[in-house]
């Protein structure tokens, strides 16, 4: 699937105008003419217009210390910079004492440059590690001592682990893996680097730029968010519903190892924080045993968000997964052993990644590693809750299909509330709400946590936050309400947003009772609440109607003496 | 194979590489003939050869070669 360096090369002719264009500059300490074209080439196949400078090869120091360099004229939102271990070698060759120092040295040279280009530009580097070569003066006693060009190299990469991990803006592209890949003698050709100054073999170019543009990828906010698997055949050997929980193959023997290392995979991705979803054609009960009663299972119930088992098509399925996880497709994974699966699926939805599997269930994970599909350049903890939302939000979707009556659901779900003012410790959340609501927003103002904060504390505001757990979860602060004092018997809703998540719950009915009988009693007569339409707030354009106020030109207006509480299912929880 | 099947090979070769389909290469041909054939591209050149015939060219054979007749001199002594 991988193009050849020659191909990459007719990309540079085509049209990438209409293409995202990206700003990347490429420092290297040997020649990287090639390399830059086989980035910028298959940039275009990535769907981004890079446009690139290249420094002269050995001037990566110039171009980073001299602050009226090209580099810093050109302000790249992407820096690379390749110091090849070649040249590292010939460093390590002239200096006679001190080679136990070597990597030291070097991590503290890269320190320096991440300094002066972090301290004049808000670019984003990506470094590329050493890839192995050994002068193989001592052979493997070089394990041994210090001072061995070997254990100052394997070092060094250790070291820049070390740094970048301390270092936001510092990513590593680990081109020592793709020599690993392909194997040293592919990586780097002898007349290759005896006719140029190049030290990557032409066959290696495409697979350093994919390496790279993967990350370029992630910094542009592309990332792989949700795995869809099937089940025979991809997550276990056999077929469930022909041969049965005893005869599926998992477990240490023979191709049940293949499956169970599989699994083992996709359960890492999700404590990364990868959501992963099932879409089988099987009977539901049927496709769930496994998972709850095979001991050899490495993944269980609780690792899948959203469990799609039927004879309906997987298109549809997977549509419906994406619904509810309220993602883009081309954050989705599809795996599926079967081709026809597959292809009805690629066909149907064409931004999903459907990677070819091999036939061979043996080579599922190497062919999947080769991919680097799940490359990311941060991790939070919040990732790692992300399945348990998920699945709290498909259990309620299940329940609700039970009800025929929308009531008895509310009822059901056992809903309480808490009510409270603003205080300091949900000023944060609900200032963050402020910046970030958009859809349930009436007037859309935005406050910082600053104003939040005088609000609260003035006398001519009342503030309300509003929790919501049910018994299945907590949703945590999903609504807030700013009250303002316009006269002794009026109040004006300043502010109503609310969390789309909570949507259909009764919760307006709820918040408007709280809000009246907070008015009455402290002598209010009227409330006064307004609609300014803003691109995304549509959906709470009928809000106040809805609710019984009555249209009095650009306002809407409540008069308490004649309100009816709404019935509703959610209930003040005391804290 | 002869000198004619290693022609209308390199030939093949250099469309592909230098990206024309318009370039005729005869054996008489030289780098200054071809605008696209450069230090860069005779090294791309270089190692599709060497892919397509399955041989190594050493280091001093790559930088002596004057025209096209010369490299398939070379290639056939391999």
């Amino acid at each position: 699937m991988k193009k050849e360096f020659s191909e990459l090369r007719k990309n540079l002719k085509k049209d990438n105008s209409t293409l995202k264009s990206i700003k990347v500059a490429i420092l290297g300490d040997t020649s990287t003419q090639f390399l830059t074209q086989a980035i910028k080439g298959l940039g275009y196949d990535y769907g981004f217009n890079l446009l690139m400078i290249e420094a002269d090869f050995n001037q990566i120091e110039r171009q980073v210390f001299d602050s009226n360099s090209e580099l810093y004229t050109f302000s790249p939102e992407i820096i690379i910079i390749f110091k090849s271990s070649h040249k590292l070698l010939q460093s390590y060759n002239k200096t006679n004492s001190d080679r136990e120092f070597i990597a030291s040295k070097e991590i503290e040279l890269v320190n320096q440059l991440y300094l002066s280009i972090t301290s004049q530009l808000n670019s984003k580097i990506i470094f590329y590690n050493y890839t192995e070569i050994d002068d193989s003066v001592f052979g493997s006693f070089a394990n041994k001592i210090e001072s061995s060009f070997l254990f100052q190299l394997r070092k060094l990469n250790m070291d820049l682990m070390y740094f970048a991990a301390k270092h936001n803006n510092f990513l590593i592209c680990d081109i020592s893996s793709v020599q690993n890949l392909i194997g040293k003698n592919a990586f780097f050709q002898t007349s290759v680097y005896i006719n140029t100054e190049m030290v990557l073999s032409i066959d290696s170019l495409p697979l350093i730029a994919a390496k790279t543009l993967d990350i370029i990828n992630v910094l542009n906010g592309k990332i792989k968010k949700c795995v869809v698997l099937d089940l025979d055949n991809t997550t276990w050997g056999g077929i469930i519903g022909d041969d049965g929980i005893e005869n599926i193959q998992i477990g240490s023997l023979g191709i049940g190892k293949a499956f169970t290392e599989f699994q083992y995979w996709i359960k890492k991705l999700k404590e990364r924080g990868i959501i992963i979803a099932v879409c089988s054609k099987n009977t539901e009960s049927v496709a769930k045993e496994p998972f709850e009663k095979h001991p050899d299972m490495v993944l269980r119930l609780d690792d899948i968000a959203i469990f799609t088992a039927n004879w309906g098509n997987k298109v549809d399925n997977i549509r419906s997964i994406k619904e509810l996880l309220n993602i883009g497709f081309d954050s989705m994974v599809f795996l599926d052993d079967n081709p026809f699966e597959r292809n009805i699926v690629r066909e149907n939805i064409p931004e999903i990644l459907v990677p070819e599997l091999p036939e061979d269930p043996a080579e599922y994970l190497e062919f999947l590693y080769s991919l680097n599909i799940f490359e990311t350049t941060a991790v939070s903890s919040e990732d790692k809750e992300r399945t348990k939302l998920y699945q709290i939000e498909a259990q309620r979707n299940v329940i609700q299909k039970q009800f025929a009556n929308e009531d008895d659901f509310l009822k059901s779900l056992e809903m309480k509330s808490i009510v409270e003012p603003f205080n300091k410790f949900n000023i944060p959340r609900v200032s963050q709400l402020s910046q970030r609501s958009n859809q349930f927003n009436l007037r859309t103002i935005r406050y910082s946590e600053s104003e939040i904060e005088k609000i609260s504390t003035s006398n001519l505001y009342r503030t309300f936050s509003f929790s919501l757990e049910d018994k299945f979860g907590d949703n945590g602060l999903i609504c807030v309400i700013i009250l303002k004092c316009i006269s002794p018997t009026e109040l004006f809703i300043d502010t109503w947003f609310m969390s789309c998540r909570v949507l259909k719950r009764g919760m307006e009915g709820f918040v408007l009772n709280t809000i009246v009988d907070f008015g009455l009693k402290n002598g209010i007569k009227q409330i006064i609440g307004e609609y300014l339409p803003s691109p995304k707030n549509d959906m709470v354009k009928d809000h106040y109607q809805n609710l019984g106020f009555i249209k009095d030109s650009n306002q809407w207006k409540l008069a308490l003496e004649e309100y009816k509480p709404f019935n509703n299912y959610i209930t003040i929880k005391n804290k | 194979m002869d000198r004619t099947e290693i022609l209308i090979q390199i030939n093949l070769i250099f469309k592909d590489t230098l990206d024309n389909e318009e370039l005729v290469i005869m054996e008489s041909t030289t780098a200054n003939d071809i605008e696209e054939w450069d230090s860069l591209t005779h090294i791309q050149l270089i190692v599709a050869i060497e892919k397509t015939f399955k041989i190594r060219f050493t280091s001093k054979e790559i930088q002596e070669w004057k025209n096209v007749s010369e490299m398939i001199d070379c290639i056939k002594s391999k």
